[in-house]
């Protein structure tokens, strides 16, 4: 609590974004504070993390929790958990909008197919999709269809050469049929 | 922690557990990413590699540095390809890889080529590779072109600039500061995100400059703010604004409370949320003021989103801690919380409950209470045990309802903790609320019927042993008692017997029947039960006679001892059998210095059994008797101060010293405090020789050494000084440690007969004004300055200098004249130019001293300080002065 000032002064700030999968697995993380320096503190956090919610139903509403000190806002979708961490002074509605924007913003990259698979074969793309959301704990964007556009601006690209251009085009075609096909 | 995974359906087919990054293997990928070498790029593969990379980074693996290297220019190559695509995952690897300085270089060109580049995706993401791997001096070239950003039109090249801004002003302040212009333009942006980014980054430039942020606050909110994260940044500023200038306007209408409270009506959830809990933290915050935000929280309280109920309740508990009245609106969607899916939701409601409840809903509450409590974790029920005991101590008269209920979920199922919990809250009910003593301590009586924790089981004996013989009718404890003797392990009877023998000690009109059942206790198969049982029947008088118990017995027997364990088990285990007894009074008192590493947790405050039932002897109480027993010091009269422990060598030193300075009417006694910390050695004849030539006013009248200082017992010796009574002498003291020092063989840990005299030089001591000064808080400070009167006021201005800041400046005052701050006034607000602290004390003689300080820094962090001195001696009041004027 002695923190109050600061905290009353400064922007909100993420701790860590984490994508888990059924069994707790990085699936995909990303951490901005140094409150977990090294890689077995970042495991022992998602483990007990997961431990601690995977019997809660996160499916339909984002739920949240106090956890060693912080507050985490997840959701769980298929077999994938999702958490967005913030300090325990941090508005939990400004970590939940955080949470939705990333989910919303994975979702129409994935065309609403969702789940571990989908997320390790796009994995680039949710990459670059944590990338612009948060810089370095601090907040980039939270609209969901302004982060796919920055995602997904190949398309865009006025700089690339025509050839290049078509070949990329034709890989998210193919994507996209693909992805179709597998829904059927 | 580790719960063991819940396995998915059995017949999951293999292909849910496919993953494109199946075996995939460090080496391999690095053998992979030879490809960014080829002289024509593929850039689909290219891109494949890098996300294989990024998969092993963020798997956890590591790269050597070497390989790291590698990789990092390999990386670079990879700028010749103009695939966008491409290009933003080596944007992605390089700020992964944090290239050292110079590889830095190499990509430096190619970065700002892209921060110049037509594509904004480009030069949005190069501004943000660039300022998250480049150091200063690069800053300076790039730092006209990160300017220009700012204020681009393409809002996503702008945010990156300002972000990239707000991580710079960490390392780079005075680069950042300069583009103070730029991002007050881009605060007016039309782009919600961009006037985001813009605020939080002036803020944190101006964030020492008090005027700037208020101007900055009202101008904003005046003006149009576009996105709710904004706005809550506003909110913060403008609450950081009002609590700066709460000292400056007392009276009539909080300046932008009107704003806060016209945030309660935003349309995004983020803001009124941030809006209403800003309100709820003002200080000194009305009733009048708290009503809209509480009316806010509590239609939130019934939202379907999990986090918005957890927030609005999370607010209202703390709201509850200090207005609880404000909260009583809430109660009944409170009380449906009880029952919420999320755990914390519902514990979180229970406790705000259980502050806001009064006595009429106290058995209501407790009903529902009882149903909600089977199905939580452990660690939520102690939340609501230590919610009901200091509800309980609120409203003594309900101690039935609550007592009866912390006895029910006492039976109940549970862990150590949890059960630990709710007996410590039992015996602090026991011993605040006498009403409750009888029923409470059979409860207990009954809890250790059936108990599984030894722990808690001598505990509770313990406890029954100082509270059972002062209840009306001690004998109905003596079966609970003796039924452990029966069926417990021997830690457990052990215990009882002692608590038996309390009662024999205590009550004696119950002596017959103790001694016959200590007795049988003679024949217990574990020897520490049958040694206690003789121990107790020869010294109670067990050979038949009924006599009332000495009091030197029950002092042997039931008196606290006042040695540290610790120093007591080493002093054991030194001793050697022979023909003298081993004599506690041998046993150091002092205190071991901590060890180095310290446990970082604070532990918890010992409350309830863990709490000796005297209180704890204050150190002051402890240094007073240790002196007195001393017969050279006796004769010196009242102490009238201990310092601190001052430590005279470095940490892990071969020997460790530490002094404490007690103060006397007319003598000083410096303590040492002596820690030998080499096994091989044993060190004799250990005293402190004290060069007094730099503090005239001394002249030293005893010392006393100390005869032996073996390895890791901590020992003291004492040397006294004489000084004009009443005076408040200073001086310096050099000291020189002279010992005899022994080899002592570690194997079998026998010294050698002959040793070698030694020395060993301390670290200078010095006795100082403040040592004269009692630390005395008082409750009222402006009653007690306005009593006091102006009779014998002395004020002074002095100028302090050039200071790091001023909370600096206020800190070395305080510790110069060493005297208590009152009403919290030693905080000094983060950013202010002025402050007033508000000190007390007791000087030497008695003599009460009140202090009042301005202090004002300038733009040079010139500090200057008005002194004003309030006491019941003028001379007094004139030797404060002397403090500051020569300190």
């Amino acid at each position: 609590m002695g923190s109050l000032f600061a905290y009353r002064d400064s922007s909100p700030s993420i701790k860590n974004i984490l994508i888990l999968d059924s069994e707790g697995k990085r699936v995909a993380v990303k951490y901005y504070s140094d409150d977990w320096p090294t890689n077995s503190a970042k495991l022992a956090f998602e483990k007990s993390l997961f431990a601690k919610t995977m019997k809660t139903n996160a499916r339909i509403e984002a739920e949240v929790a106090m956890f060693d000190d912080n507050i985490v806002i997840y959701k769980f979708v298929q077999d994938l958990h999702f958490f967005v961490t913030g300090g325990d002074d941090e508005n939990e509605l400004v970590l939940a909008t955080v949470l939705q924007g990333l989910f919303d913003a994975i979702s129409l990259l994935l065309r609403n197919t969702v789940d571990r698979r989908e997320v390790l074969e796009n994995l680039d793309l949710i990459l670059l999709c944590l990338d612009e959301i948060v810089d370095g704990g601090m907040i980039l964007e939270t609209d969901a269809n302004l982060i796919v556009g920055k995602v997904a601006s190949h398309n865009l690209d006025l700089d690339a050469p025509l050839s290049e251009q078509t070949i990329t085009q034709a890989w998210a075609t193919a994507r996209d049929h693909l992805t179709k096909t597998l829904l059927k | 922690m580790a719960q063991p995974l819940v396995k998915k359906d059995d017949d999951r087919d293999d292909e849910a557990d496919y993953s494109p990054f199946l075996g995939i293997e460090k080496g391999a990928v690095l053998q992979e990413a030879r490809v960014f070498n080829d002289p024509q790029l593929d850039a689909r593969r290219c891109s494949q590699v890098i996300t294989k990379l990024l998969y092993l980074l963020n798997q956890g693996e590591t790269f050597t540095k070497i390989e790291a290297t590698e990789v990092f220019f390999a990386v670079t190559k990879l700028f010749q390809s103009r695939d966008i695509g491409l290009r933003r995952m080596v944007y992605l690897m390089i700020k992964e890889l944090s290239p050292s300085a110079d590889e830095v270089i190499i990509v430096t060109s190619s970065l700002m080529k892209d921060m110049n580049s037509k594509t904004d995706m480009y030069r949005a993401n190069a501004i943000r590779v660039l300022c998250r791997i480049t150091d200063g001096t690069l800053l300076t070239q790039i730092e006209r072109y990160l300017k220009q950003a700012i204020v681009d039109k393409n809002p996503v090249v702008a945010s990156a600039a300002l972000v990239s801004g707000i991580h710079l002003l960490q390392t780079n302040p005075e680069i950042v500061k300069r583009w103070s212009n730029e991002v007050q333009e881009a605060v007016q942006s039309r782009a919600a995100l961009v006037q985001f980014h813009a605020l939080a980054l002036l803020h944190q430039i101006r964030q020492n400059d008090r005027l700037a942020v208020s101007k900055l606050v009202t101008s904003l909110t005046r003006g149009t703010v576009r996105s709710p994260l904004a706005q809550c940044l506003l909110i913060r500023y403008t609450s950081q604004v009002i609590r700066e200038s709460a000292g400056n306007t007392q009276t009539g209408d909080r300046p932008f409370y009107d704003y806060l409270e016209g945030c309660l009506r935003h349309k995004a959830e983020m803001v009124i949320f941030e809006a209403a809990r800003a309100i709820t933290e003002l200080t000194g915050v009305t009733n009048r003021e708290l009503t809209p935000a509480i009316t806010v929280l509590q239609l939130f309280l019934s939202s379907s989103k999990p986090v918005l109920r957890f927030a609005a309740v999370r607010t209202l508990n703390k709201v509850a801690m200090t207005h609880p009245m404000a909260v009583t609106n809430c109660n009944i969607d409170m009380e449906s919380l009880i029952s919420d899916q999320n755990r914390s939701i519902a514990t979180l409601a229970i406790t705000t409950l259980l502050k806001t409840g009064n006595e009429s809903s106290v058995d209501r509450l407790m009903k529902q209470i009882t149903n909600f409590m089977s199905d939580i974790a452990d660690e939520f029920k102690i939340v609501v045990v230590e919610a009901i005991r200091s509800l309980c101590l609120k409203f003594p008269l309900k101690y039935r309802s609550l007592m009866n209920f912390l006895s029910n979920i006492l039976r109940e199922e549970g862990g150590f903790d949890y059960k630990k919990a709710i007996v410590d809250s039992i015996v602090i009910l026991i011993r605040d609320i006498p009403e409750a003593k009888e029923s409470g301590l059979l409860h207990l009586c009954e809890f250790i019927e059936d108990c599984e924790f030894t722990y808690l089981s001598t505990q509770i004996l313990h406890f029954l042993g100082i509270e059972g013989p002062k209840t009306s009718d001690p004998s109905k404890y003596i079966r609970y008692i003796y039924n452990r003797v029966h069926l417990e392990n021997a830690t457990v009877r052990a215990s009882a017997v002692s608590t038996l023998a309390k009662f024999g000690a205590m009550v004696d009109s119950l002596k017959p029947r103790i001694f016959v059942l200590l007795r049988r206790c003679l024949f217990d198969s574990d020897d520490e039960v049958r040694d206690r049982a003789t121990l107790y029947l020869n010294t109670l008088g067990g050979d038949g006679s009924v006599v009332e118990t000495d009091k030197d017995v029950k002092e042997f027997l039931f008196g606290s001892l006042d040695v540290p364990l610790v120093n007591l088990e080493t002093s054991l285990k030194n001793y050697e059998p022979s023909e003298e007894p081993f004599d506690i009074n041998s046993v150091p008192k002092e205190i071991k210095s901590q060890p180095l590493a310290e446990k970082k947790a604070p532990g918890k405050k010992p409350t309830g059994l863990g709490a000796p039932p005297s209180g704890p002897v204050s150190t002051v109480d402890a240094y007073e008797k240790l002196l007195s027993s001393i017969p050279e010091f006796a004769s010196f009269g009242k102490l009238f101060k201990s310092s601190a422990p001052v430590e005279l060598t470095e940490a892990e030193t071969e020997y460790a010293v530490n002094v404490v300075k007690h103060i006397f009417d007319s003598h000083v006694v410096f303590q040492y405090n002596c820690t030998n910390t080499i096994p091989e050695q044993l060190l004799e004849h250990v005293s402190v020789i004290v060069d007094a030539s730099e503090a005239e006013e001394f002249s030293e009248v005893a010392s006393k050494p100390l005869r032996s200082l073996p390895y890791d017992t901590p020992g003291q010796t004492f040397v006294a000084f004489e000084k004009p009574e009443a005076v408040p002498a200073v001086g310096k003291f050099s000291n020189m440690l002279r010992f005899i020092v022994k080899e002592v063989d570690p194997s079998t840990g026998e010294a050698e007969e002959d040793g070698v005299e030694d020395e060993y030089q301390l670290e200078d001591l010095e006795v100082v004004a403040a040592d004269y000064m009692l630390k005395v808080p008082v409750s009222n400070f402006r009653n007690a300055w306005e009593s006091m009167g102006p009779d014998c006021e002395r004020v002074d201005e002095y100028g302090l200098g050039p200071r790091e800041s001023l909370a600096e400046a206020v800190n070395a005052v305080i510790n110069l004249l060493g005297m208590q701050p009152c009403e919290g006034t030693e905080v000094v607000a983060s950013n202010s130019r002025s402050h007033a602290c508000l000190l007390s004390g007791v000087y030497i003689g008695n003599v009460k001293v009140l202090v009042r300080l301005s202090f004002g820094i300038d733009s040079s962090k010139e500090v200057a300080m008005k002194l004003a001195v309030r006491s019941d001696d003028e001379t007094v009041s004139d030797a404060i002065h002397e403090i500051v004027a020569s300190g």
